[in-house]
């Protein structure tokens, strides 16, 4: 007797209609009256075939022969389960994984002394000392040799410039795009750029030379001036703001080429989202603005704590909820954490790790040692080769092993874990000592804040799929 | 799929994977523009109680086991009717019916 029960799934409302997030899949279906009816009457508890069938059609009216069809495609979809096993293991990785993404740290060096900073904080895991400070013409071009050798079978390859600040070294930046643009023409290879910046060292020339490279520049500030300069400060204390602000003005005045985003480091003294928000996009004029908590160790004086994150999670709610009225407008709204969720759950991302980090994307160091990315570079543990040597594999696959998702037994039960897969690998080592860890102090919030896409994306699914299409070649960053 | 709408790309892929996993439709075998009946191996279309002969009209040279069409006809073909229960084979069915032709009425009916 075959017996049904509910499988793996996160069930959601759009505007006027039940939806499915599926896991492990990541597959998002719209349910109809029968199909919903069934999920309805198995969440009482499983149910032989027979007594599904015939309750569900008498209670909808359809006929038995309707809701066996549907009980069959909820079946082949694994949203019930009839007891026969299947596989959820997530596939091998190949051996030989092409390298996507290189984040050249040009230098460690940094003209600020923001407080939190995960290279120079309290926190910092970074062990530049006897390191080179800027990477030198040599290293560079190791590092851009290094990447278009392991990036085998990609058609396009991305550069991110990174630092400390990633103007200290200006001129090494400029060496490495036109050598990297020349050798990937060589090799038939596309190649693109971009950059995180703290904009204090920006000036007309920059900026004309990043428009004309369509360098994709990404400014890292805090919102409005008293917020900004709680944290972000030069080493005799005195804030950023003032000096940042007609910069960024300039930059953005000047560089359309490329879309201009702020990423905002959310701290106890910048909370309030929507100032922060407006004052970014509206006043300053940015095309998107991306927030991320703070990575500390518990009770820092710059983190935020329980409380503090619920509030900043109820304006983003808040917040998400406006770029819903835009996207239904088919307007774009500039809140990127929206957009990025958006992006994973159109395409129904399934990850075995939370990020590319260690595997499609690495982090390059002045030394050309080589880091699972930008925030491990010049960690001694956490060093992973060199670009004149490679990739040593068995911390490599030590790394990679820490971070997938098989090995956190937390995460087992998750529905969020297709998108989390466990949180920042950079995060965990912060909190927890270890890569893999899975970052069980923002489990919450990351269900909460999927679960607010998840009604986003079935609305829009529902009232503007067109909408949606602008989602299809984005990928999140 | 008629009562799940897929929406995201994964969903799409989903859709594609099971779509041939499903149960073929009931097809007549004189259709030679539509869809083929799937014919299990080693069935005959010639002589149909539901068994086959071989080119002297027995069992004896079939390439399998005459055994083997039942099971066949049984769980796989679109007419299950003409087989005993797989389970319940004939006992005596070769000294009963060694030509299929002729002697296909001795089977009579199979008490398990």
């Amino acid at each position: 007797m075959t017996v049904y029960s509910l499988g793996e799934f996160r069930r959601f409302r759009g505007q006027s209609g039940d939806f499915l997030y599926l896991v492990p899949s990541g597959g998002i279906f719209s349910l109809d009256e029968a199909s919903a009816a069934i999920l309805d009457k198995l969440s009482d508890g499983p149910l032989s075939r027979t007594d599904l069938i015939g309750c569900v059609s008498q209670k909808i009216g359809y006929s038995p022969l309707d809701v066996t069809e549907t009980v069959q495609e909820l079946s082949q979809v694994h949203a019930i389960r009839d007891g026969s096993p299947i596989s959820t293991a997530p596939q091998q990785l190949p051996e030989h994984f092409p390298l996507q993404t290189l984040v050249m740290n040009l230098t460690n060096q940094c003209n600020l002394s923001c407080q939190y900073c995960y290279e120079f904080g309290e926190d910092k895991i970074a062990t530049p000392e006897g390191k080179k400070k800027f990477m030198d013409r040599e290293t560079a071009k190791s590092s851009v040799d290094y990447l278009l050798s392991q990036s085998e079978g990609r058609r396009s390859v991305h550069i991110t410039f990174f630092g400390g600040e990633t103007l200290m070294n200006f001129p090494m930046l400029r060496e490495v795009i036109d050598y990297a643009s020349e050798q990937a023409a060589r090799k038939n290879v596309k190649i693109d750029f971009s950059l995180t910046t703290n904009a204090t060292l920006l000036t007309p020339v920059i900026i004309d030379y990043l428009a004309a490279n369509k360098v994709g520049v990404t400014v890292s500030l805090d919102g409005p001036k008293e917020m900004n300069d709680a944290f972000r400060v030069f080493s005799n204390g005195r804030g950023s703001y003032d000096i940042i602000e007609p910069k960024v003005r300039e930059l953005l005045a000047r560089h359309h080429t490329r879309p201009i985003a702020a990423r905002v480091t959310m701290t106890s003294q910048a909370m309030d989202v929507f100032k922060i928000y407006r004052h970014l996009k509206h006043d300053l004029g940015f095309h998107e603005v991306g927030f991320a908590p703070v990575t500390s160790s518990a009770n820092r004086l710059y983190s935020i704590g329980v409380p503090g994150m619920n509030d900043v999670f109820s304006q983003f709610g808040e917040l998400a909820q406006e770029y819903l009225s835009f996207a239904l407008r088919g307007e774009l709204h500039g809140f990127s954490n929206v957009s990025d969720t958006l992006a994973e759950l159109h395409q129904g991302v399934n990850k075995s790790h939370p990020c590319g980090a260690g595997l499609g994307l690495l982090g390059v160091g002045p030394s050309g040692d080589i880091a699972p990315c930008h925030r491990f570079v010049d960690s001694d543990q956490h060093k992973l080769g060199n670009v004149t040597t490679g990739l040593d594999k068995q911390k490599q696959s030590d790394f990679l092993n820490r971070g997938n998702i098989q090995s956190k037994t937390d995460c087992h039960s998750c529905w969020a874990r297709p998108l989390c897969a466990g949180g920042c690998h950079h995060e965990a080592f912060v909190r927890y000592g270890d890569t893999g860890h899975p970052n069980l102090h923002y489990c919450d919030w990351i269900r909460g804040w999927t679960h607010t896409c998840l009604e986003i994306y079935g609305a829009l699914a529902e009232r503007n799929p067109a909408f949606l299409d602008y989602f299809a070649e984005r990928k999140a960053v | 799929m008629k009562h799940l709408r897929a929406v995201n790309r994964k969903a799409l892929r989903i859709e594609e994977h099971v779509a041939p996993a499903r149960e073929d439709d009931v097809v007549a075998l004189q259709n030679p523009a539509g869809p083929k009946p799937h014919i299990p191996m080693g069935c005959s279309l010639v002589f149909f109680p539901g068994w086959e002969v071989d080119s002297a009209g027995g069992t004896a040279g079939l390439c399998q086991p005459v055994e083997r069409d039942l099971f066949d006809c049984y769980v796989t073909c679109f007419w299950p009717a003409h087989v005993p229960d797989h389970l319940n084979n004939s006992p005596d069915w070769t000294s009963k019916c060694a030509v299929g032709t002729k002697d296909w009425r001795n089977v009579d009916i199979v008490f398990p």
